[in-house]
């Protein structure tokens, strides 16, 4: 039954990929940001079911499980401040400098507001080599759902290549309408089976009071942040969700709005989907101590999957497992279109045809790295230990610390070229430096102060890019001029 | 009015911290307070948005691009 259920979803996934390919124009615009037509409910869908992956349906419970409702604070309700902040600041203003110029990727902007080749391919390197773990997850994490809700009978490796096959078929077929309109549906699907499954579970469970009475008395730690969470860590994780302004993928989701009022609504209603998502979460995370007091460590990030092995029907196994590839399906495909597009724009458009390339030459290079991408993930996620689970944050800290880059690049006139790069360098160089030694550390921190490296980075970044954006010569009036129209 | 709520932007990022409620365990709406407010908080943050984009919309900006 259980098969059965993700068997039907997938295929609807994929007859929605199909549908959306009647709309496509033939051009290259068309195939990487839908000639710009999204309306607002799609682009709210595409951006917030972008942004969930499976660690906020399995993930988060099993977080919450280990250190209790903290963890709503530090990954939820930051995020539903912080993100629809980014969108209203920053991407709004890079839809109006993306549609006027017509750009696509992130370094056609960067490559032009400074004026350099150099800083365009060098943001180019660093963001893919940032995205790549953050796909591998993806890919793994889906794999491993698969063989957890079926009791081990599908291989991680078949629930892998199942995800990925699915992706590759309709982001090639359908592009960036066809990923929109699939995440649309799947962001309702995974929001919608959330739900369910928590009023279902709590029903078993003999309703909400009851069973947080019983976990109540048993652990009352979980009930608080207490010692689980500390103000400091709490305060520099607010920094996290600045990563959404610099991912490709979201870059690439916002210059799809029909118009600049296209993001009112993913703004407005972004808190809200939050609500729906995480507050389930958290709760049967919490809520698992009825039946599962003793998991420790990774164990624990199954707690969901157990509780719903207890007390569901194969029924909603199968509807949470769709739920789940949903959530890693939907961030999975703006990645790899993403990642398609930077490659077949910045590097064999820019490079081997002077950004003259046809449409159908852009398509198809565009196609042809989607596939290659998705191969190259998949291959990995073969021989990757899951222990990269743990990359997610240091993903998430190496794009927040770049946000400073980007703030600068459409609020900072007198930003300049050698500011941007010196921020972006020193941003590398520290990221490597935290990372070495501490991503075999769990919860590492700063010299166990509890600040995240984050935090240290970020400012360093803000503080190189003032300090030599000064130094420097000024940008040329023409340059500012183009980006800043308005400017006296 | 722009001003104003930038500045409510800011208060909300210092409301996130609700260290008063740190070691509280006791229950409102159901749920217990430290989870109530980060609820509630989220509903707070889609007010605030949607004043945003009423009152602070950055209008000009969608002139300059066509």
């Amino acid at each position: 039954m259980t098969l059965l259920v993700l068997a039907i979803y997938l295929a609807g996934v994929l007859t929605v990929g199909v549908l959306s390919h009647r709309l496509f124009r033939g051009t290259g615009e068309d195939y990487f940001v839908a000639t710009r037509s999204i309306g607002p409910f799609v682009l709210l869908m595409s951006l917030f079911g972008t942004n969930m992956t499976a660690f906020s349906i399995l993930g988060a419970s099993g977080e919450a499980h280990r250190v209790g409702i903290g963890v709503f604070s530090l990954m939820a309700s930051s995020s539903a401040l912080m993100i629809p902040a980014v969108f209203f600041f920053v991407g709004t203003r890079l839809w109006a400098t993306g549609k006027r110029h017509g750009f696509l990727t992130q370094a056609q902007f960067f490559r032009e507001r400074y004026q350099s080749d150099g800083l365009g391919l060098l943001l180019f390197v660093v963001l893919v080599a940032l995205t790549i773990p953050y796909l591998l997850i993806g890919v793994l994490g889906g794999g491993l759902t698969l063989t957890q809700i079926t009791g081990g009978q599908v291989p991680s490796w078949v629930g892998g290549l199942v995800i990925s096959a699915v992706v590759v078929a309709y982001v090639t077929y359908g592009g960036l309408r066809g990923t929109a309109w699939v995440n649309t549906l799947q962001t309702l699907v995974f929001m919608t089976l959330g739900a369910v499954t928590f009023v279902f579970i709590v029903g078993k469970l003999g309703g909400l009071g009851a069973a947080l009475d019983h976990v109540t008395d048993a652990r009352p730690d979980l009930m608080v942040r207490g010692d689980n969470i500390s103000p400091i860590k709490l305060l520099s994780y607010t920094l996290i969700p600045l990563s959404a302004g610099m991912f490709p993928h979201l870059f690439m989701h916002w210059l799809s709005a029909r118009r600049m009022e296209t993001f009112r609504l993913p703004i407005v209603a972004y808190p809200i989907c939050m609500i729906i998502v995480w507050v389930p979460s958290v709760t049967l995370g919490i809520l698992g101590h009825v039946d599962f007091p003793d998991l420790q460590g990774p164990a624990a990030s199954g707690v969901l999957i157990r509780m719903i092995d207890l007390h569901a029907s194969d029924l909603l196994a199968g509807l949470l497992g769709a739920g789940v590839f949903a959530a890693v399906m939907s961030s999975l495909d703006s990645q790899v279109l993403a990642m398609g597009t930077m490659f077949t724009q910045d590097i064999v458009k820019h490079y081997s045809f002077h950004d003259k390339m046809s449409d159908r030459g852009q398509i198809l290079a565009g196609r042809l790295f989607v596939i290659g991408v998705v191969l190259v993930t998949y291959l990995l996620s073969l021989v990757a230990n899951t222990s990269i689970f743990g990359l997610a944050v240091w993903s998430f800290t190496g794009f927040a610390a770049l946000f400073p880059v980007v703030v600068a690049a459409v609020f900072w006139k007198r930003s300049t070229r050698y500011g941007a790069f010196a921020a972006i360098l020193t941003v590398v160089a520290l990221w490597i430096w935290f990372f070495v030694d501490g991503w075999k550390v769990p919860g590492y921190s700063v010299g166990g102060t509890g600040v995240l490296p984050v935090a240290v980075i970020f400012l360093a970044s803000c503080a190189v890019l003032v300090v030599v954006s000064l130094a420097t010569r000024p940008p040329d009036e023409e340059t500012v001029g183009r980006f800043f129209p308005g400017a006296g | 009015m722009r001003v104003l709520l930038y500045i409510a932007l800011g208060v909300l990022y210092l409301l996130h911290n609700d260290l008063w409620l740190w070691h509280d365990g006791s229950r409102v709406l159901g749920l217990p307070v430290g989870l109530t407010y980060h609820v509630l908080f989220c509903l707070a943050t889609c007010l605030l948005m949607a004043l945003l984009v009423k009152y602070a919309w950055p209008s000009e900006l969608s002139a300059d691009s066509e």
